[in-house]
């Protein structure tokens, strides 16, 4: 996405976001999202939320390998092994 | 040829290659939930992403004594993985597409609805601030969970990868084949719909 030189609006910002959190952006760009952020609540508030919501996406946990699956699996090592 | 290798995967190697159960069951702990997860994006049934993970370490058995430590253990294991997944997804000729790891198939999505800016782009409708206590409960969790899994295969994988597993952008490019531009779309669209349910659903009566 391009954005104007001077100008970035909410809209725009938003698609920001990942790259601005990732770190991904010129220092140019960085510039212009952390002004604006200065002064809209808005967009102050879409990212705070964005930073929670990836808080909390890593509160989740993967299922564990299942017994019968580890059970398979250590009976192929050995087989492997036994060669 | 392994000084490029991290000193636990070296080890790890070595353990391996002498035939140590406990190594192997530590690996199959650490990376067979992802493992699975990542099938699942080139294959249509559990069932068969199963097998492919199955396939998968019997490929890493029989390949680790030839392993030159070019890349780290986990992005090896990966690669073998989306190859076995491509090559069993080819024969069943139902997988999906691999250029569905392409963020621009489906077109331009917003992280944002439109109606939600004016014309000028600004918020017509500012994002209100969440309730803490119900952020925090455990049904708000599930709630994550489900919208993960709403999610089209590639971006549910990057998002489960990055934020859920907590790998690096680096990591999950590795073991994707994905360009640092389109691992960024995945997740940024993972990210804006999982905080879009959020947002829908703070937002209703209790």
């Amino acid at each position: 996405m391009t954005i104007g030189l001077a100008h970035l609006n909410c809209r725009e910002l938003v698609e920001l976001v990942t790259a601005y959190l990732e770190g991904d952006l010129s220092s140019g760009e960085r510039k212009r999202f952390d002004v604006h952020l200065s002064a809209c609540d808005g967009c102050t508030m879409y990212v705070e939320q964005m930073r929670r919501t990836i808080e909390l996406t890593g509160t989740l946990r993967l299922e564990d390998v299942s017994r019968e699956a580890e059970e398979a699996l250590l009976g192929a090592f050995r087989d492997w092994k036994a060669q | 040829m392994e000084q490029l290798l991290s000193p636990q995967d070296a080890k790890l190697v070595q353990r391996l290659r002498a035939g140590d159960e406990e190594a192997f069951i530590e690996l199959i702990r650490e990376l067979n939930p992802s493992l699975l997860r990542v099938a699942r994006m080139f294959v249509p049934t559990l069932a068969l992403a199963e097998d492919v993970v199955q396939e998968t370490w019997l490929a890493v058995l029989n390949g680790i004594d030839r392993f030159e430590g070019r890349s780290s253990l986990k992005t090896w294991i990966f690669r073998i993985l989306t190859n076995t997944a491509k090559t069993r997804g080819e024969r069943e000729r139902r997988s999906v597409p691999f250029s569905t790891l392409d963020p621009e198939e489906g077109g331009f999505e917003p992280a944002v609805e439109r109606s939600r800016f004016t014309g000028m782009g600004h918020w017509a409708v500012l994002p209100r601030a969440w309730p803490e206590d119900r952020l925090l409960a455990n049904e708000t969790r599930s709630m994550i969970e489900r919208a993960i899994e709403r999610l089209p295969p590639s971006q549910r994988t990057v998002i489960t990868l990055r934020d859920v597993e907590g790998w690096t952008a680096d990591e999950v490019r590795n073991a994707l084949e994905l360009s640092e531009t389109n691992q960024r779309v995945l997740l940024h669209r993972a990210r804006a719909k999982v905080r879009g349910a959020l947002e829908q659903y703070l937002s209703e009566e209790q």
